[in-house]
């Protein structure tokens, strides 16, 4: 595995083990601090990217297995958890945080396993920062009050979280660790596709002596984030996902109580200037787009490279695009691993040949991807048009378009100029351009001379399309505050 | 055959490391029925100067760490605290608390460890601000530790007086060299056991036994302290301090609050020993296109 062709040297594979890892076979419904059957009596498999192997079954909620979570939330909302002092309540976190860490390196391993990214990014981003952010909102627990200055600490009640496939375990931190801080209960829903981390916390939560009902995880498809969002005893809704199921929540909710927050998809800009130290910002553009084979919802899609340094900056990235290892997401060389399912392999395979029959110039990495699993080669399409679909449209896979610009002004109107807003990355040597630009861009986020950083301190979310709401830091407070 | 126990020397904290006093003298502070608890080290002014040695040396790693990792070691150090906590009851009691009590002032103060270690990286939100100048400028202002601090701690309380005086001032990035209560020594010699397990890197809190009446000038006068927290309760001695402070021009708090008391924890505290810094950077304003999306 992992022959690279193009490289004068290969690297030996260097494979995790998973030895030590502990995985049922099968898993039920955590709810009310037990773990529950379904009432349909179904389960669904949850299978490895890499390899098409089956890994675990996995319980299909139903409206009543919803049913009974929200009832046990309301419960503990009632009679204990809002009950409970800050102080308590964030040492609770505390201790979550804590065992995240103790239990690093197996949360790791089934994060790859189960979502085929490769075991460099789940053991050093996703699930340091996973604990980073329950550490974090575990200290706002106790400290509300100083959040929004002569505004009454208030929680909401009970909280619908329903989160993607593309960093489970960290998505399900981003959505629990302030619901829980803010004194609110929760009920969780991971993306059918990669339910394994989300039930592993589960069970470090029942570990963690957390009060039953607090946190209650349903695992199962769209129908059982459906029963969530239109459950009448549930008082927020989070959604993390794309922007068409995002519209359906938001039109389902209409005329409820409901707090709502939106994180969906994006297709954001990655601006090169002239005076950008060229060799940081290609290495800025394969993180930016390559990161988790591309399914970022805030990943840097839309490559914009001023015409002077264009031809460089393209004939480098393609050399450097050749120097990824795409394969066993288990190896610790691997770069790039698994498509995260069939489906999704199978969207991005429709766009890139959207993308060849519009004639556009294409280039792929010269390497040999697996015989087994879902994998696809980095990608870039060179001279896109504006208007073209693969510039609109979200495509979630390790595909990158690439237009030129001359002057700021033309790459400010280029660069708004979809109904996204998520985030865009600016490279150039000039602050006062950085600033410029980090004024002029619609979106949530703007990395300058950087890509791709996250921190429980630093708040997420988009603009338009991309939705509302933020995470992370003291904004992602107000999501759980009423 | 009856066993004898070994005894424990209380020794000062300096630069990680247990040193005797440089001056050689002890003191014997009192129990409740007039009976010395142990020798315990009267430090003497060569002792502060050491200490501020080692809090400056400390300072430049300690306040650059992140604010995310500051609060990993303060968390560590409730951690080891509760782990030891039976000890410090032991002492508490010793030094005249009823055990309901010493239990009571050890979970408050463990409490008090988790409550800072959540500020480290969230009182900056707090407190930072972007300026909307008129001009086309990004102007923000950041909270930014004072440096070296010294700390004269309240002389009613042996741990959680220390615990509420230092631990928010080593939140904020400072480092600490701090005067235990005279008359209740033991557990702020103990808790510097506990902080050398618990990775805080040597120098960050240095802690030294003795009298408020013999170091108060040096506290006052030495050129390389940047501010002082007086927690004591000799006015005399509150105000030797200002007048000696003046000479370079160090900054000094009163602490006013009761340590005990639940509420006496906040984040003006770690606000108090914080520099605010603004820096503008001009915004090119090229071509005027405007962002009408």
């Amino acid at each position: 595995m992992n022959k690279n062709q193009s490289t004068k040297w290969n690297l030996d594979p260097a494979p995790e083990s998973a030895g030590h890892v502990q995985l049922k076979t099968q898993y039920e419904l955590f709810i009310n601090g037990k773990w529950e059957k379904p009432n349909s009596g179904k389960y669904f498999d949850s299978i490895n990217p890499a390899n098409e192997e089956k890994l675990a079954s996995v319980a299909h909620a139903d409206e009543n297995d919803v049913d009974k979570a929200v009832k046990a939330a309301r419960h503990a909302y009632e009679n204990v958890w809002s009950k409970l002092s800050g102080k308590e309540r964030g040492k609770y976190l505390f201790r979550i945080a804590r065992l995240i860490q103790e239990k690093a390196r197996e949360f790791a391993v089934i994060e790859t396993l189960d979502g085929g990214k490769s075991i460099r990014e789940s053991r050093d981003i996703d699930v340091p920062l996973a604990a980073n952010h329950f550490f974090y909102y575990a200290g706002w627990a106790d400290k509300l009050e100083y959040a929004f200055p002569n505004r009454p600490v208030k929680s909401l009640g009970v909280a619908g979280q329903i989160i993607p496939w593309n960093f489970p375990l960290l998505m399900a931190a981003w959505k629990i660790a302030p619901a829980l801080a803010a004194g609110n209960t929760v009920v969780l829903k991971p993306s059918e596709t990669t339910s394994l981390t989300a039930l592993k916390l589960a069970e470090l939560i029942e570990e963690s002596g957390l009060p039953a009902g607090v946190v209650n995880i349903v695992t199962g498809y769209g129908d059982t984030g459906s029963a969530i969002v239109n459950h009448p005893d549930i008082n927020k809704i989070a959604f993390t996902g794309s922007t068409n199921v995002g519209k359906m929540i938001q039109k389902a909710i209409a005329g409820t109580d409901k707090k709502l927050t939106l994180e969906l998809g994006g297709k954001s800009a990655n601006i090169i200037f002239e005076d950008a130290p060229i060799d940081q910002a290609v290495e800025g553009i394969v993180n930016g787009i390559f990161f988790n084979q591309g399914h970022v919802c805030c990943a840097g899609s839309r490559l914009f490279v001023q015409e002077g340094v264009a031809e460089t900056v393209i004939q480098k990235l393609k050399d450097r695009m050749d120097t990824l290892y795409v394969g066993d997401p288990m190896d610790k060389n691997t770069d790039i691993g698994a498509i995260n399912s069939k489906k999704q392999l199978e969207t991005i395979s429709k766009y890139i040949q959207i993308g060849i029959q519009d004639g556009n110039e294409i280039y792929q990495s010269n390497c040999a991807l697996p015989s087994n699993g879902y994998f696809c080669k980095p990608t870039l399409f060179i001279d896109v048009a504006q208007s073209s679909q693969l510039v609109q449209e979200e495509i979630f896979g390790p595909v990158l378009t690439i237009q030129t610009f001359r002057t700021v002004d033309e790459v400010i109107q280029k660069a708004n100029n979809t109904p996204f807003g998520l985030a865009a990355g600016v490279w150039t040597d000039k602050g006062s351009k950085i600033f410029n630009l980090t004024s002029k861009l619609r979106a949530g986020v703007v990395w300058a001379n950087t890509y791709n950083k996250f921190d429980p301190t630093s708040p997420f979310g988009g603009y338009k399309e991309s939705g509302f709401g933020r995470e992370g830091g003291l904004h992602g407070l107000e999501a759980y505050l009423g | 055959m009856t066993r004898l126990s070994v005894l424990k020397t209380y020794k000062i904290y300096i630069g990680g490391q247990f040193p005797r006093t440089e001056s050689g003298r002890y003191y014997s502070p009192l129990d409740a029925a007039g009976k010395p608890l142990a020798n315990v080290c009267l430090s003497s002014r060569k002792d502060l100067r050491n200490a501020v040695v080692a809090a400056r040396k400390a300072f430049g790693g300690w306040s650059e760490r992140a604010a995310f990792n500051r609060g990993q070691i303060l968390y560590r150090i409730a951690e080891m605290l509760e782990g030891r906590r039976s000890q410090f009851v032991e002492e508490l009691m010793l030094q005249g608390s009823s055990e309901k009590a010493a239990n009571q002032e050890v979970d408050l103060s463990i409490d008090r460890l988790v409550y800072y270690s959540g500020w480290t990286d969230k009182y900056q939100q707090i407190f930072s601000a972007v300026n909307p100048v008129a001009s086309s400028h990004f102007n923000f202002s950041v909270l930014e530790p004072m440096g070296v601090v010294g700390v004269v701690a309240p002389q009613n309380s042996s741990l959680i007086g220390l615990v509420s005086t230092i631990i928010p001032i080593v939140a904020g990035g400072n480092t600490v060299v701090v005067l235990a209560s005279e008359k209740l020594p033991l557990c702020a010699v103990t808790f510097a056991e506990v902080l050398q397990t618990s990775d805080v890197p040597g120098g960050i809190i240095n802690i030294l036994t003795g009298t408020e009446k013999e170091l108060i000038e040096q506290f006052g006068s030495h050129m390389d302290i940047n501010a002082v927290l007086y927690a004591g309760d000799t006015a005399e001695n509150y105000k030797t301090l200002q007048v000696l402070a003046a000479d370079s021009v160090k900054r000094i708090v009163k602490f006013k609050l009761n340590p005990s008391d639940e509420t006496a924890e906040n984040p003006y505290l770690i606000q108090d020993f914080q520099e605010v810094k603004t820096t503008w950077h001009p915004i090119e304003n090229i071509g005027g296109s405007s962002s009408n999306y």
